[in-house]
């Protein structure tokens, strides 16, 4: 089977390649195989398969990788607009200020 | 019932100074798995950071798998008089929430990224603590898909608990004669065709996904609720003896069951491993009003349909 990939073309994943350092961090921590080296740099080569995880971003030491980062869940989007911040799982809101999480019960997501 | 596991130091084995050191999270399964997987004879350190109890993943997302928790952990452990080497191996999800240069600067220690599933680590450790590439890809194969299953059964349930009342009292007033035997004839009935839209939108689409059309989950969870409605309205004249359903009540089943299977399927975009944020946004943009839309338009051709 292959490689299963959400929507095209709207993913804000953005990598500068002159700042590139070529540490090839990105191709590790990218669980879906976004990132490749090409010589001395990397490249996007697979822009579409990309989550918005935000692994690369933190662990790129120069900086040269930045995404909006959120998770793809469209519950959590829905507990947002709802304004339900108490719910077992999560809220986009929780995610972008990555502060304490509300009061956890277990393993949800 | 409680999943979690006290954070701190423990030790698998019977590990000394040069055994290597597991960074886990501290919700019981995550802990659980990297044992089991180091549980050919090896040994080593575990290292549980305090994520809430919540998976490594998630509380990566969250950040309480971070940086900040997994400095202070590896400080208030005394890691550094436990181990002579200055490395930790991290989960690989974890990485979302750990800046591997950050957690080096403030502990001392190298973070070297471990492979996505714990059941890889032998085979990571034995070629030296590098990565097959392989071990670096998240999948989402049939039987993880389906493990999410139960799960997604009994919220969509919760949901529909409440509207099983305005269900059941609404169809006592289809056709003439008894109140009471039209309520629980017409209504279990009507009950059915809703748990059809649940079974296609939590159970046949995650377990067809990757062959279902269209790349958006509302869309791939329309084709079985289409199919669903069509099974269902089939069967309900053969197998509870009720008089056909007439053009109403047909547009209503092939409109709602549709509609609440794509929406349900919308909700597994935050079980999958492929979706992105901005995707689940762009895809509720028109996918929310549509499933509201026929759902109410659905709602008012099946009251209408036991009234004329």
């Amino acid at each position: 089977m292959g490689k299963l990939v959400y929507l095209r073309n709207v993913v804000t994943l953005q990598l500068d390649q002159g700042t590139c350092c070529g540490c090839a961090m990105c191709t590790a921590v990218c669980p879906r195989g976004v990132f490749e080296m090409s010589g001395k740099r990397a490249r996007i080569a697979d822009r579409d398969s990309c989550i918005e995880c935000g692994a690369c971003a933190r662990n790129c030491p120069e900086g040269a990788v930045s995404v909006q980062v959120g998770v793809g869940c469209a519950s959590a989007v829905i507990n947002s607009a709802l304004g339900r911040t108490s719910a077992c799982c999560c809220s986009v809101d929780q995610y972008q200020t990555s502060g304490k999480s509300s009061a956890g019960n277990g393993g949800c997501c | 019932m409680n999943y979690k596991v006290d954070p701190g130091l423990y030790a698998l084995g019977h590990p000394d100074a040069d055994s290597p050191v597991f960074i886990s999270a501290n919700f019981k399964m995550s802990f659980d798995h990297l044992r089991t997987s180091l549980n050919d004879g090896r040994s080593g350190w575990i290292l549980v950071l305090d994520t809430d109890g919540i998976n490594v993943w998630c509380a990566a997302g969250k950040g309480t798998f971070g940086t900040e928790e997994l400095a202070k952990r590896i400080e208030s452990s005394g890691l550094a008089g436990v181990v002579k080497h200055r490395t930790v191996i991290v989960p690989q999800l974890g990485a979302p929430g750990v800046s591997a240069r950050e957690v080096q600067k403030r502990s001392g220690f190298k973070v070297v990224y471990g492979p996505v599933r714990a059941a890889d680590l032998p085979d990571f450790l034995d070629a030296g603590m590098k990565a097959a590439p392989g071990m670096r890809i998240k999948t989402f194969e049939t039987g993880e898909r389906m493990s999410l299953v139960p799960v997604e059964i009994v919220h969509a349930v919760k949901n529909l608990v409440w509207v099983l009342p305005f269900v059941i009292l609404l169809s006592g007033f289809s056709g003439r004669g008894a109140f009471l035997s039209h309520a629980l004839q017409f209504g279990s009935v009507s009950v059915i065709g809703l748990l059809t839209a649940i079974a296609a939108g939590c159970v046949i689409t995650p377990m067809l996904l990757p062959w279902l059309p269209g790349r958006a989950f509302s869309l791939k969870g329309v084709w079985p609720g289409i199919v669903c409605a069509a099974l269902f309205l089939f069967v309900r004249d053969v197998l509870w003896g009720l008089h056909p359903a007439g053009a109403l009540e047909t547009f209503a089943w092939v409109l709602v069951i549709p509609a609440v299977s794509a929406y349900l399927a919308m909700n597994f975009t935050g079980c999958s491993t492929f979706t992105s944020l901005s995707g689940v946004k762009k895809e509720m943009k028109w996918a929310v009003p549509a499933q509201i839309a026929a759902v109410a338009l659905g709602a008012v051709l099946w009251v209408t349909s036991i009234f004329v």
